[in-house]
């Protein structure tokens, strides 16, 4: 049986079709989401993409937080559903308190666009299962807002969990501890600040090295299928 | 005396009938005496404050090209016959035939004033302005370019304007969701008071979705969605960017500046997307220069001709604003539509999908004239042509500079040469540090060009390229290129040569290079001298396109470029697009192939008048500058694109600034391999000239013969230079530098000048 994932699109969503194809390319069959309806149609994963939900002139995240389909996303993601954020996704996860910490202005105050090497720290999570622990990848960044931030505590604690999921070899940020991504306890529930759909297709990115997060997903849906 | 207070909403054509002899502020909004006497002449009275505001957004230079139109219907006269152009100049922008059902749209336009006052919101609108008009012609936007020009990198002011105009495009672009996929970024004292900011956006549509502006079929509403108006950006076509600016700054203009907002750009790119699929729209135009005044007598003017507009139903950001405000705002995200009675009640609700704000605010009629109330009271009633079409046409004096003969006679033969191996190692090293010359990263690594996941090629490669169709791969390339050093020298050759380098570089991805768009920046036209670089330039550009084979699909000009009375260099900026039938054959600049012979092809001459090793090493600008040899750029062109489609090439990478040494160096970079190279003659020339037509290419190891028969068909000269591999560059005889070294001396100068962009190194692939 195909795992069916939802992308959900808010209304200054940019990275949504890259998502789709990402799953697509995955061997997953991508299904439309739209902010304003509450319906998750049924979905066996979410991915929440990239971009500028609602222009995130005041804090990336702050209003979609509140947007209709948020409510139901939270209610599935406690209850264990797959959930991606990548990027914007990620900021709204952190703002919907579906994830830990938060995401600030980059380090050097620009928006930064290029190809980072990423160690996974975590295989554990729904979306890195299909990677080994320690290995290394290449996949585009592309944020202003991308500076991962949380208190001492909350750091140790995610380090202590394994929370930790993703880490720049070379921060190019200014994110605390090197952290590039995070999930949940459960472990269910991942955010990655760098784009891996834009490293699916070695034509249009830095490689393939994107496509494990979405594999992981999808084959472990599919497996429970079985 | 500013426009606002000498104009009031409350003068009607009534008033203007009866008080035929009250005196009206035309000067201060930059008509001049015979213009006012000639609107006068054509109403028949004295115009209303409203219509005067009109006439004169829409008398501009910049709205209506009287001092360029005399020389630029040469684009159409000596247009070479091209079955790939849907529409062409005179439409908001040109549309090309690219096979499949696909057509493209691009355009070129600058937003050099608005970026000097303010940078970051004059960048920034100048991306979203440039995206409406593609927008407005039915198709998706699906990338952007900036070329961008600075005066000296390490001037003080720079670093003001610098920053801000790449945060503004970056601000803008990356969260409308359209991929830089590349541009220009040059340095030049001459640009300090007047940086040159040229914004180019490329959509995509299929053959049956084109729109045209105009306002046919009496009954049909008036529809103005997007953003409310403000009194942002009032008078700053008029005012601002048909002016020239003073020693005092840009302070006093600020208010003529505009504020973006992208988001509701976004929001409205995606809404009239979804109109035009559901075929709501009879007739569309974007709102830029001009404002209201221009879309409503732009689309009646093209249309049936009538229409009438309630001016108090404009949607207000601020209700102190009157009609002559209102006509002249340069509110960005604003569009027109034209939509029959029965279809408007879907088209408000597919706004209000994408909350974006719709109101009619008039009609088409029958009657052959423009007419607009304000309240009741008819404010306007003119004949839509005289102020769309019928401007004054200016044949402004002309007249080559006295100073031209001396720039030709002081040829930099005598400038002294690097003459052994350290010096010419060195003088590579000064080359590849200079700012305009250096890795752009700082820059470039600002924009997302990732996003849409169509991005062939981006920075630094020699052109963009987008996948269009994701089937048959599809594609198209474009570059921009211009050199106002060679203008400078001679600028009926300086525009052929940006022409050449434009399609040179599209070539140099393997597309077939299709059509061309320019933005023609320049000094005053009222100078002779300047007149004089225009006009040339334009003979120039419209016979090169002509030779090449490739037409102007539309353009623009920007006069007023200079600071007091010295004009910057003449800087035409050409754009290039080509197709590109299977983007998995691209050819990437990268020496990526260990033991790939590395071929130089095209004839290589002493030519540094107007080069950059003249400039950047001696501060020289002088002689003539490099030979114009077209049928050698058409065969090259040809030669790329049939090798690309061959497979037999693993590199190319165009010859320009910098010569062979600086696309050797930036090669090697890319590909990460070094190369190992043997020069055919006189070190220096080989290594630095910049003789035109000629290109480094890397042939695929075992395709040597196939290579040198596809050159011999064509009549390219082609001379192996050497091989790729090892991690040198390794001038035989000469020198030799560690990628390390070419590395750390390309990539440190942007971030030395403009501070540290992120706390770590990029990866090099």
């Amino acid at each position: 049986m195909t795992a069916r994932v939802g992308v959900i699109t808010f209304p200054g969503s940019l990275d949504e079709d890259e998502a789709a194809r990402a799953v697509r390319r995955a061997g997953g069959e991508p299904v439309a989401l739209w902010h304003g309806e509450r319906d998750l149609r049924g979905v066996d994963a979410v991915i929440l993409p990239g971009g500028f939900s609602y222009g995130d002139y005041l804090r990336c995240g702050a209003i979609a937080r509140f947007a209709p389909v948020m409510t139901e996303l939270a209610a599935a993601a406690r209850a264990g559903l797959p959930v991606l954020g990548i990027c914007n996704g990620f900021q709204i996860l952190c703002e919907a308190h579906l994830l830990p910490g938060a995401l600030t202005r980059n380090a050097g105050l620009h928006f930064v666009s290029r190809d980072v090497r990423l160690r996974i720290e975590s295989t554990r999570t729904a979306w890195t299962r299909a990677y080994a622990a320690g290995q290394e990848i290449t996949v585009p960044l592309k944020s202003g807002e991308g500076a991962y931030a949380a208190d001492d505590r909350t750091l140790a604690a995610l380090e202590a969990g394994g929370q930790v999921v993703i880490r720049y070899l070379a921060n190019p940020n200014g994110s605390a501890r090197d952290i590039a991504g995070v999930s949940n306890e459960a472990g269910n529930v991942v955010g990655l600040m760098p784009h891996p759909e834009y490293a699916t297709d070695g034509l249009t990115g830095p490689g393939t090295d994107g496509l494990g997060f979405f594999a992981s997903a999808v084959s472990a849906l599919a497996e429970v299928a079985r | 005396m500013t426009v606002e207070r000498v104009l009031t909403g409350q003068d009607t054509v009534a008033q203007a009938t009866a008080s035929p002899d009250q005196p009206q502020p035309y000067a201060e909004l930059g008509l001049t005496a015979p213009e006012y006497q000639r609107i006068r002449d054509l109403l028949g009275r004295r115009p209303t404050d409203a219509e005067l505001a009109l006439y004169s957004v829409m008398w501009s230079e910049h709205c209506s090209y009287k001092s360029s139109k005399v020389h630029l219907r040469q684009f159409g006269e000596k247009a070479p016959a091209s079955d790939a152009l849907l529409a062409g100049i005179g439409a908001n922008a040109g549309v090309v035939d690219i096979g499949g059902g696909w057509a493209v749209t691009f355009k070129i336009e600058s937003h050099n004033h608005p970026s000097y006052v303010e940078p970051h919101q004059g960048a920034a609108t100048g991306v979203g302005g440039i995206v409406r008009d593609i927008l407005a012609m039915g198709a998706r936007p699906v990338a952007v370019m900036d070329a961008l020009r600075f005066g000296a990198a390490d001037a003080p002011d720079t670093r003001r304007v610098l920053p801000g105009v790449v945060s503004g495009i970056s601000f803008y672009g990356n969260c409308l969701g359209l991929p830089n996929i590349g541009g220009e970024l040059a340095f030049d004292p001459c640009y300090a008071g007047n940086p040159l900011v040229n914004a180019l956006c490329v959509g995509v549509m299929r053959h049956g979705d084109l729109r045209l502006a105009t306002a046919d079929g009496p009954g049909n509403q008036v529809i103005l969605l997007g953003s409310r108006t403000g009194p942002d950006g009032i008078g700053g076509a008029s005012v601002l960017a048909s002016a020239t600016f003073g020693a005092e700054g840009g302070s006093a203009k600020r208010p003529s500046v505009q504020v973006g907002d992208p988001f509701l750009e976004k929001l409205l790119i995606e809404c009239c997307l979804e109109l035009y699929r559901e075929d709501l729209v009879t007739g569309i135009q974007d709102l830029g220069a001009a404002g209201v005044a221009c879309a409503t007598t732009e689309l009646a003017a093209a249309g049936t001709g009538g229409m009438r507009v309630r001016l108090d139903a404009v949607p207000l950001r601020d209700p102190a604003l009157g009609p002559p405000e209102i006509l002249m705002s340069e509110s960005q995200e604003r569009m027109m539509a034209v939509v029959t009675p029965a279809d408007v009640p879907r088209f408000l609700e597919v706004c209000a999908r994408w909350g974006v704000q719709a109101t009619v605010i008039g009609e088409v009629t029958g009657t052959g004239r423009l007419e607009m109330t304000w309240h009741g009271e008819t404010v306007v009633d003119i004949p839509p042509g005289t102020a769309a079409d019928e401007g004054p046409v200016y044949h402004r004096p002309l007249a080559r500079p006295d100073s031209q003969d001396a720039l030709a006679a002081n040829d930099p033969d005598a400038l002294p040469r690097p003459g052994d191996g350290p010096a010419l190692r060195d003088t590579l090293l000064t080359l590849l540090a200079a700012p305009g010359l250096a890795d752009p990263s700082w820059v470039t690594e600002q924009y997302d060009r990732y996003v849409r996941g169509d991005t062939v090629l981006a920075t630094p490669e020699d052109g963009g390229l987008i996948r269009v169709d994701q089937e048959s791969g599809l594609g198209v390339a474009l570059a921009t290129d211009g050199n106002g050093r060679y203008t400078l020298l001679d600028p009926y050759a300086g525009a052929q040569l940006a022409l050449a380098e434009a399609y040179r570089n599209v070539a140099a991805t393997g597309a077939r290079p299709l059509a061309v768009t320019n933005c023609l920046n320049f000094g005053s036209p009222e100078d002779p001298g300047v007149m004089w670089q225009f006009a040339e330039a334009v003979r120039g550009l419209a016979d090169g396109c002509a030779t090449l084979g490739v037409p102007v699909t539309g353009g623009n000009v920007s006069f007023y470029n200079q600071t007091g009375q010295t004009a910057i260099k003449p800087t035409p900026v050409i754009g290039v697009l080509g197709v590109h039938a299977d983007v998995r054959r691209r050819l990437s600049i990268g020496f990526g192939t260990e033991g790939a012979p590395i071929v130089l092809l095209g004839r290589t001459g002493d030519e540094f008048g107007g080069s950059a090793w003249a400039q950047v090493v001696h501060g020289h600008v002088g002689g003539r500058p490099p030979r114009v040899d077209l049928a050698a750029e058409q065969a090259l062109a040809t030669l790329l694109a049939d090798a690309a489609a061959a497979g037999v090439l693993s590199a190319a990478h165009d010859l320009s600034d910098g010569g062979l040494a600086l696309a050797l160096a930036e090669s090697c970079l890319r590909g990460g391999l070094g190369a190992r190279v043997t020069l055919p003659g006189d070190p220096f020339t080989f290594l630095f000239s910049e003789s035109a037509a000629r290109a480094v290419v890397a042939v695929r190891p075992g395709a040597e013969a196939e290579f040198a028969r596809l050159c011999a068909g064509q009549g390219v000269p082609a001379e192996t230079i050497g091989l790729v591999g090892g991690s040198l560059l390794d001038v035989a005889g000469s020198f030799t530098v560690p990628l390390e070294e070419l590395g750390r001396v390309h990539q440190g100068p942007l971030p030395a000048l403009f501070g540290p962009a992120s706390s770590a190194p990029a990866i090099t692939s």
